[in-house]
């Protein structure tokens, strides 16, 4: 276990580096040019404007540029943005947080909500209630998110009054709940989906004949034998989605105007701040690499047969 | 499949597949039914499903709008006629006709809008699945038979592209380019979206690859191209087709999104996530400019996945 925990780590290293370069890449491509914006409308000083590139390191060749990132991130150091010269690492410490209560109640709702309409469809294959949710999950991926936020907010917001149609207090659970059912509902759909296909599936397998044979009630068979069998895809989708909720978050936070990671980035890339944008989906990087590994481990708790030396 | 055969299925294939092997051993042997293949069982089951029949229905009359809307509506989508800004909000006494779904804030037709951009959302659901599904499916099929180097540097390169957000790649991607056409946007979302169908395509072509035909095709002599294409293939890609299909529909509401972020389509280009996009500005007073592209799109997206499940359930031999 411990070997192989070390193994699996050693190998997030050479993933890090080439995920981190290849956003590095991406937005040292972009056009437009951070420094030159910093004078407005006004025409700026060449001079000046080749001392700043210079003070930042953008003169270098790319490679020097990554290099240099790389050494400042391991020590900490995220760089600073262009305009106002602000540590990058500020800036993530105060949208993340918020960024992580959002995502972790979607999270749950997703956990919750989803496995049980999952199960309850897959048991019964084909009858009223699996009919009525796979109906549901197909509505709710195929329409988009932001149409989905956007009615949420009219209605619950504008006509009934039930929420502040924008959240004022990032701190406060209430005014985040709603937000946080938009965000996680498209990941519920998959959750319940797969589910249900995994129950199904499992359902007429060689050890529920034997459950049932011997004469076990019913709810153990369903959540000790069938559940814990069927969970496997469901842990590796919700493993995996917890970074995206984080990172994915864009809409729902521009929509009910959430001061979260979505936003920081959104901004970052109208305003061209290259550090902002490889910073953020840094972290949002060594999140996903963290609970792919937990969902790895999870698989050996689920099931005995999958052993880790 | 009906429920009073499910009993019976397992017998019945079981009794297939004999007649299959024993028609193959004595290769004169007359049988009178013709062996069923996972294709032929899979189309026999397709055909009876509702929900493959509905969606192919639609899907098929939305390729016919995407490739001739001239046929479906004869009003201008791009210039109004400032006289009808947000002119008639739907009625049900204007049901069957041309006006029906109203005028925008510029008092351009709706349906004509809606109309003329299905190519444009279905063009890009299609080239990039298209695009995902060769170049995925063939790193996953690289990566899957020869295992090995090829295997760890397709897997990281996979675990990298995995690691970055979608609609965060793609808002980066699309961030760099001025002049954002269709074929810009398709590039992107590929650029980001090829591996999942490589992952799929690996686990799929390792399954299949140490089967006793594959061993047979071998010892015959077969080529290494021969066995990829004609034997580990048409064995491997059933999960690919299901992941593509479904993916489809995912990819629209992909590039509508971005273009609500102002990040899709270049703004004259006619398309239902850019109309949608405009239509929130003004949610409150006119909800017929969202509804009517909103729905398009929910529908299209919904036939596709629609067709996606359908696909599974007749090729996945567990759930039968």
């Amino acid at each position: 276990m411990g070997r192989y925990v070390a193994r699996r780590l050693l190998q997030m290293i050479p993933v890090f580096i080439g995920t981190t370069l290849l956003i590095f890449i991406m937005v040292n491509v972009l056009p437009g040019d951070p420094v030159r914006a910093l004078w407005g409308d006004k025409p700026p000083d060449p001079a000046q404007v080749a001392q700043i590139r210079h003070d930042r390191g953008l003169d270098l060749p790319l490679w020097q540029q990554y290099l240099h990132y790389m050494g400042g991130l391991l020590q900490g150091d995220f760089g600073n943005t262009i305009a106002g010269n602000r540590p990058v690492l500020d800036e993530i410490t105060q949208a993340f947080p918020v960024s992580m209560r959002l995502a972790s109640m979607a999270w749950t709702f997703e956990l919750i909500v989803g496995i049980s309409l999952g199960v309850l469809a897959g048991i019964r294959r084909g009858r009223f209630v699996d009919n009525t949710v796979t109906l549901f999950t197909l509505l709710v991926i195929s329409v988009p998110i932001f149409v989905v936020g956007l009615l949420c907010q009219l209605f619950f917001g504008n006509e009934l009054g039930w929420i502040t149609p924008t959240v004022q207090d990032s701190e406060d659970m209430g005014q985040l709940l709603v937000p946080a059912l938009v965000l996680g509902m498209v990941g519920l759909a998959y959750v319940a989906r797969l589910t249900r296909t995994s129950i199904a599936e499992n359902r007429q397998a060689d050890y529920m004949r034997t459950a049932v044979a011997k004469g076990l009630p019913r709810q153990r068979i369903v959540t000790r034998h069938l559940l814990r069998n069927s969970l496997i895809p469901v842990v590796t989708y919700l493993g995996t989605d917890v970074g995206t909720l984080m990172g994915g978050a864009v809409i729902t936070e521009g929509i009910f105007n959430v001061t979260g990671v979505g936003n920081l980035l959104f901004q970052a890339l109208a305003r061209r701040e290259g550090a902002v944008i490889v910073g953020v989906v840094t972290v949002l990087v060594l999140v996903y690499l963290a609970a792919s590994l937990i969902v790895d481990l999870l698989y050996a708790v689920l099931d005995p047969r999958i052993r880790y030396a | 499949m009906p429920d009073l055969t499910k009993t019976s299925t397992t017998d019945e294939t079981a009794a297939a597949q004999d007649e299959v092997v024993a028609g193959s051993a004595v290769s004169a042997h007359a049988s009178t039914g013709k062996p069923r293949s996972l294709w032929g069982d899979a189309w026999r089951e397709l055909r009876r499903n509702p929900l493959f029949v509905i969606s192919s229905v639609l899907i098929l009359l939305l390729l016919l709008v995407a490739a001739f809307p001239g046929l479906f509506t004869g009003a201008d989508p791009s210039t109004g006629d400032q006289a009808k800004h947000f002119l008639g909000k739907p009625e049900l006494s204007h049901v069957f006709q041309a006006d029906w779904f109203g005028y925008d804030r510029t008092g351009r037709s709706i349906y004509s809008r809606v109309v003329h951009g299905a190519r444009n959302s279905i063009l890009v659901g299609l080239g990039v699945t298209l695009l995902v599904t060769l170049f995925g499916g063939l790193c996953g099929m690289l990566a899957g038979y020869f295992g090995g180097f090829w295997d760890s540097l397709i897997s990281r390169l996979i675990d990298v592209f995995f690691g970055i957000p979608f609609l965060l790649g793609a808002m980066v991607v699309l961030n760099a380019f001025t002049d954002r056409t269709v074929w810009v946007v398709m590039g992107a979302l590929a650029f980001l979206g090829w591996t999942q169908i490589a992952r799929v395509m690996r686990g799929a072509v390792i399954t299949t690859k140490h089967a006793d035909y594959v061993m047979a095709a071998r010892a015959l002599g077969a080529g290494t191209k021969r066995i990829l294409f004609r034997h580990i293939l048409p064995n491997a890609v059933a999960p690919v087709i299901v992941v593509a299909t479904i993916s489809l529909g995912t990819y629209i509401v992909a590039e509508s999104t971005l273009s609500y972020l102002g990040l899709g389509l270049a703004d004259d280009a006619i398309s239902w996530g850019g109309d949608i996009s405009t239509a929130t500005q003004d949610i409150r007073n006119n909800p017929h400019t969202l509804f009517f592209p909103a729905g398009m799109l929910s529908i299209t997206v919904l036939a596709f996945i629609m067709m996606g499940d359908a696909v599974r359930e007749a090729l996945d031999p567990k759930l039968r």
